[in-house]
């Protein structure tokens, strides 16, 4: 029985995974090899396009520097309450995504009480808004994908055996070279996962910009979904998607090969 | 002496470095509180407005505190069948993508066929394209099998696809730690494949399935992306949210919203508290 189900299950997935692929591949009205679509879409979008590689790209990184040091914490100091600082860390995932950015459409609403501490501390200039504009949608982004980061950089620094560290201690390595030389290292897997983790969904999404952004801060995700869903624009839609792919492709394998030399040249010294 | 004498001078250190000695000491812990703090805001606030009793449209400043959202939860048209259809499409396919998932996991770890690389790539490639790619994508497929009206199949369907991953991946990093000697001795005592399956290696998995259910569900429940791609003119609870949104959410969505929290978290303290109670027994 299980050799039947298995068999009989697995071309299914394949079935269904590569109409999934090829499903893309297709220019809509009539097959034409139309790679101007490509042209068109880079020529007519680019700033969504730089927009959203740019904004999944800070996000990453505050993200990363964010959560590192709650990460360092939970898995050295965390003790007995560990388990429970996890589940605080991933209680954002059990409000639906929608309703969380909209939490914080109303935190960071024109009226409300951040906006008006920042005109108070004349940080903002008076009148002035947060919604609406590129620092919304990036925080937005970050706190949405937060514990992607958070957790895989926990995982990492938990494995991390704390031995290792008062050895370098002991062979009069200061706290912070200690850090940067054995816990640092260590880590790197966590690191590599959890931006790929927070990089790869953010450079999509255009729920934040929706509902943070103004126009002016629209990613590349709304413009596929205006295209697809509004004006029914398949080819180029399509077009935007697989450039999307191909952008997020690309950086992953220079982000991959970076690190790779990096980790090769520390191991080296 | 000279130990004594170290052990004298340390209590003499002047106030300023001890201020410092205690801030390095606990600037982690500020920062992590600090952290999480922040963490809860949204949810803080999406709870609190729940209980808000908002005057016109707009759910955005705090009015005055009421019951009557959760009382008239259903109140705003469209939003308890919104509700009644994500639990629907979540639980069918999760089933679905979790009978699907476990075995493809099992076929992987247990069988060594030439497509066993090029599957695992399958599998993952799901988990590593942004969701707006698979709801494109899909909706494309979806525009050319005409006979499939976009509704409730078509994002089902979908649910489905994306869930399968979850559950491959949940459920095979459990096989991996599974010792076939007891299948091998089940055999031994002469059970057929079946019995042995049934009776040794489901037990076995049956947290990991268990698991991989629970993922999918809450996966399906909360998605929005690849089910408003295509959705057509069905409407789950995520795609309600989004519509209310262009006009200002109602209260409602924060009392469904909070619901779900604390159903989902108490859940989760269930769990914690079950396998604390076992580990004491065993």
């Amino acid at each position: 029985m299980i050799w039947l189900t298995i068999f009989f299950v697995v071309p299914l997935g394949f079935l269904a995974y590569q109409s999934l692929e090829s499903g893309n591949v297709d220019f809509g009205y009539a097959f034409t090899w139309a790679w101007g679509n490509y042209w068109t879409a880079i020529r007519d979008y680019r700033p969504q396009f730089v927009r959203s590689l740019e904004y999944a790209g800070m996000a990453t990184v505050i993200a990363l520097v964010v959560s590192y040091p709650v990460a360092y914490w939970i898995a050295f100091r965390g003790g007995r309450w560990k388990n429970l600082l996890l589940l605080f860390i991933v209680a954002p995932f059990f409000v639906t995504y929608l309703i969380r950015t909209l939490a914080w459409e109303t935190i960071l609403a024109d009226h409300g009480f951040v906006v008006r501490t920042l005109i108070n501390l004349h940080i903002l200039a008076p009148g002035g808004r947060l919604l609406a504009t590129g620092t919304a949608v990036v925080a937005g982004i970050i706190y949405n994908f937060l514990p992607f980061m958070a957790l895989p950089l926990y995982v990492s620094l938990e494995q991390v055996d704390p031995r290792l560290i008062e050895a370098a201690e002991d062979l009069y390595a200061n706290k912070i070279r200690a850090f940067l030389r054995v816990t640092l290292p260590l880590s790197l897997p966590g690191v590599v996962a959890g931006t790929l983790l927070t990089f790869i969904p953010a450079a999509g999404d255009f729920i934040n910009a929706q509902l943070l952004g103004g126009p002016e801060n629209h990613m590349i995700g709304n413009v596929i979904q205006s295209k697809f869903l509004a004006a029914s624009d398949y080819p180029s839609a399509a077009a935007m998607s697989f450039i999307l792919m191909a952008g997020i492709l690309a950086f992953v394998a220079v982000y991959a090969f970076v690190v790779g030399t990096e980790e090769l040249t520390g191991s080296a010294v | 002496m000279s130990a004594v004498a170290v052990e004298r001078s340390r209590p003499r250190r002047g106030v300023l470095a001890s201020t410092w000695a205690f801030v390095k000491r606990h600037v982690l812990t500020a920062y992590s509180i600090l952290f999480f703090i922040y963490l809860l805001l949204p949810i803080s606030v999406v709870v609190l407005f729940s209980f808000n009793n908002p005057v016109g449209n707009f759910n955005y400043t705090w009015q005055g505190f009421t019951w009557n959202n959760w009382r008239y939860w259903n109140g705003p048209p469209g939003i308890q069948s919104a509700i009644v259809l994500s639990l629907e499409i979540g639980l069918i396919a999760s089933l679905v993508a979790t009978a699907l998932g476990t075995m493809i996991a099992l076929a992987l770890v247990r069988y060594n066929f030439r497509t066993r690389a090029a599957t695992n790539i399958l599998i993952f490639l799901p988990l590593s394209t942004p969701e707006i790619v698979l709801g494109a994508s899909l909706l494309t497929l979806f525009l050319h099998m005409t006979f499939v009206p976009f509704g409730f199949w078509t994002i089902l369907i979908a649910h489905v696809m994306f869930c399968i991953s979850f559950a491959v991946v949940t459920v095979k990093a459990r096989l991996i730690g599974f010792d076939r000697h007891l299948e091998e001795a089940a055999m031994d005592l002469g059970a057929n494949e079946l019995t042995t399956f049934r009776r040794v290696t489901l037990p076995l998995i049956a947290p990991a399935i268990l698991a991989a259910f629970l993922l999918c569900f809450a996966i399906s429940i909360d998605d929005f992306v690849v089910t408003y791609f295509n959705a057509g003119n069905a409407v789950t609870f995520p795609v309600y949210v989004w519509g209310s949104a262009r006009n200002g959410a109602p209260a409602q969505v924060n009392v469904i919203g909070t619901a779900i929290f604390v159903i989902a978290v108490t859940l989760v303290l269930a769990n914690v508290l079950l396998q604390r109670r076992r580990e004491k027994q065993g």
